[in-house]
């Protein structure tokens, strides 16, 4: 693979072709809000609509996830448009996210706070009404605790159990019930989860968090 | 819901019969196999699941997943009664949700189940074709117009007597 050269923000930045753009300007130190990319995910869902960016020669803003970058590329990774989408679419993450940082297991942590923090964003929904779930914060599991409320779907935990866990957590459901769940909805317990913690290291936003044995 | 061990049984060999000598790589037969298993059974239960995705060696919880999202797959053995509550457009707006409440609050059901006695399971449809009898059910095949609460317990009462009587006619002719 041939080094490239690439300017994002008016900096020079030295990639590998073919690196997906949105990892080629973290790891140089650009920060552009992301969620649901993961580096190992060979096609990515391209589904929280947060890591927008300008690029010179497309018309619209693209998310950087699904850009592979090329030589002479052209970026910016603010403009009035992508910061547009990139509120829009943290207020409709936030309007189905239980908020409750001061109890928080990811408080300081969290995917989302630092989001609202770099693009000056609101953590509470200001014009959407939040969506109210009420689902049950699951306790069943010896090490572990799942909070589908403060879920974001993500998918990180579900790549990271199969990879490393027992591969009991997948997608469920459709629209706004979407969620992430085991087999038949069998609390974590009785899944079969033996606690390893893979869920909750790669949980963004503190759905899934380690506990101390019981 | 609890299924019986011939249920059980009987799921995993329609299942086995239809996965037979089915490729096991290839994932885009996954949707048509659950489908003749929901044609043969009525419904698709978790031991059936389980069996495909041992078969094509995918998670279970990616095959509950598929089930969970198309809304032609259920995930309990129909009732005797199926009651459908009509959430067409016209049903919609003179209030379906507050009959679809009445019938999960007498049945004890949500919408998708079917009652531990197998007697009553409740779904919702789009219209069934008489919007100007707005809020509609039907009944098996039987259809009900401008239902109301009252009438949900007046049919769920109307059913049971004749249950019995039905039951007292065998009794006398026996």
């Amino acid at each position: 693979m041939s080094e490239i050269t690439i300017t994002i923000d008016d900096r020079q930045i030295s990639a590998r072709e073919g690196d997906i753009l949105l990892w080629a300007a973290l790891d140089n130190g650009v920060y552009i809000p992301h969620l649901c990319a993961h580096r190992e995910e060979e096609h990515p869902s391209a589904s929280c609509r947060l890591c927008f960016v300008e690029m010179q020669g497309r018309p619209m803003p693209v998310p950087a996830c699904t850009v592979k970058v090329a030589d002479g590329m052209v970026v910016s990774t603010r403009s009035e448009r992508v910061d547009a989408l990139v509120a829009a679419g943290f207020e409709l993450i936030m309007s189905n996210h239980r908020l409750d940082c001061k109890n928080c297991a990811a408080n300081g942590s969290c995917e989302l706070q630092r989001i609202a923090k770099e693009r000056k964003l609101r953590l509470k929904p200001k014009n959407l009404p939040a969506l109210e779930r009420d689902l049950p914060v699951d306790s069943s599991a010896a090490g572990i605790l799942y909070d589908p409320g403060k879920c974001v779907l993500c998918g990180h935990c579900v790549l990271a159990c199969r990879s490393s866990g027992r591969g009991i957590l997948g997608f469920t459901r459709r629209g706004y019930e979407r969620i992430v769940t085991t087999f038949g909805d069998a609390p974590l317990g009785e899944s079969g989860c033996d606690s390893c913690g893979a869920c909750a290291g790669a949980c963004p936003v503190g759905a899934f968090s380690t506990r101390k044995a019981r | 819901m609890r299924l019986t061990e011939e249920e059980k049984q009987a799921a995993v060999e329609v299942t086995q019969a239809i996965l037979g000598r089915l490729d096991q790589g290839d994932k885009g037969r996954i949707i048509p196999v659950l489908q003749q298993v929901q044609s043969k059974l009525g419904y698709v239960p978790q031991i059936a699941m389980e069996e495909v995705a041992a078969h094509f060696g995918v998670p279970p919880v990616d095959i509950y997943g598929i089930i969970t999202f198309y809304n032609q797959f259920r995930l309990t053995p129909p009732g005797k009664n199926q009651v459908k509550i009509c959430m067409g457009t016209a049903c919609h707006m003179r209030g379906a949700h507050i009959i679809q409440e009445a019938w999960e609050r007498r049945l004890n059901i949500k919408v998708g189940e079917t009652t531990e006695d197998r007697e009553y399971s409740l779904e919702r449809v789009a219209c069934v074709g008489c919007c100007t009898m707005a809020p509609v059910v039907v009944i098996n095949e039987e259809v009900h117009g401008k239902i109301t609460p009252t009438r949900v317990d007046g049919l769920l009462f109307s059913h049971q007597l004749d249950k019995r009587k039905m039951k007292e006619g065998d009794a006398n002719n026996g």
